[in-house]
């Protein structure tokens, strides 16, 4: 190891923080289709529960 | 699945700690070199994904399962993403090295340039193409020839003559040292672990927005289910 070495550690971290900034792009593009999947399957237990009520009421005439 | 993220997060952040206080400095390039144990596997990693990406191509022609079309999808939407990694801790590096930012005569660099904008017109092509079946088959032909152009193009730069770009392993004078190389050994598996994790997140995304789909047209018939749109990404027939 030398003293005279060049100091680069602006580069380097620039570096580091571009795959970490990438990553995080990346995780809060998922999460945001998660909550996505998340509303439809709202959507979905709601509409299974009208179909139900439905089917209860039909039964009960 | 659920061990998966953890060994990922493990193996990367032991990988980047290693880099940083076990592997010696570059006598050379000095503390910039660290740069090169996020950017080598970054760039492995990548050009594997679009290799990848070429044999599930043809696993989907030869069985015609539209499941491998989506394995293929997947593994080159990663790859670029990754290949965005690349280039831009390239450039940061270039710039420290070299003092400019791209430099248009060394061939490791265009060659990387010309296979990332060979896969920037995947998604392009894949969304001209209306029809499913067809997008499917197209793109896998796409994946195929262009997968197989990546190792092609690997040894083409190997055997060229002006190379100023340093290499990693198996240079003339030995490569890495010891320490070194089980730094950039871990941060290469690390990477390579992080790349299984997100394709296999992306593959449970897609496949739980599908039954979802599926789902909503068995509850509420065929005008529960919107008519899905022109779009790039692979569809699998609703049920």
């Amino acid at each position: 190891m030398s003293d005279t070495l060049p100091d680069n550690t602006g580069y380097v971290a620039a570096a580091y923080l571009v795959f970490l900034g990438l990553l995080l792009i990346y995780v809060a593009i998922m999460a945001a289709k998660l909550g996505r999947v998340q509303r439809e399957l709202q959507e979905l237990d709601e509409l299974a529960a009208r179909q139900d009520a439905e089917r209860e009421e039909a039964v009960a005439r | 699945m659920r061990a998966l993220p953890a060994l990922t997060a493990i193996t990367l952040t032991s990988g980047f700690g290693l880099a940083f206080f076990y592997a010696p400095m570059d006598a050379d390039q000095g503390f910039m070199q660290k740069i090169f144990y996020v950017h080598v596997p970054l760039g492995i990693v990548a050009l594997c994904g679009f290799v990848l990406g070429g044999i599930m191509g043809i696993q989907h022609l030869r069985t015609g399962d539209r499941r491998y079309d989506l394995r293929s999808y997947v593994a080159i939407h990663l790859s670029l993403i990754l290949g965005v990694g690349v280039l831009l801790t390239g450039s940061i590096w270039a710039k420290a090295s070299w003092g400019a930012w791209w430099v248009w005569d060394e061939p490791t660099l265009v060659s990387f340039l010309i296979v990332f904008l060979l896969y920037a017109c995947y998604q392009p092509l894949r969304f001209s193409i209306e029809d499913p079946e067809k997008q499917a088959r197209y793109a896998s032909v796409f994946a195929v020839t262009a997968g197989a152009f990546v190792p092609l193009n690997f040894i083409a730069v190997r055997l060229a003559q002006a190379v100023i770009h340093p290499r990693v392993f198996a240079t003339a004078d030995g490569g890495l040292p010891a320490k070194m190389q089980l730094a950039f050994t871990v941060c290469l598996l690390g990477m390579a672990l992080l790349y299984v994790t997100l394709w296999r997140y992306e593959m449970a995304a897609k496949q739980a927005s599908w039954s979802l789909r599926s789902l909503k047209r068995r509850l509420g018939g065929d005008e529960a289910v919107a008519a899905r749109g022109r779009s790039a990404a692979p569809s699998l027939p609703v049920t």
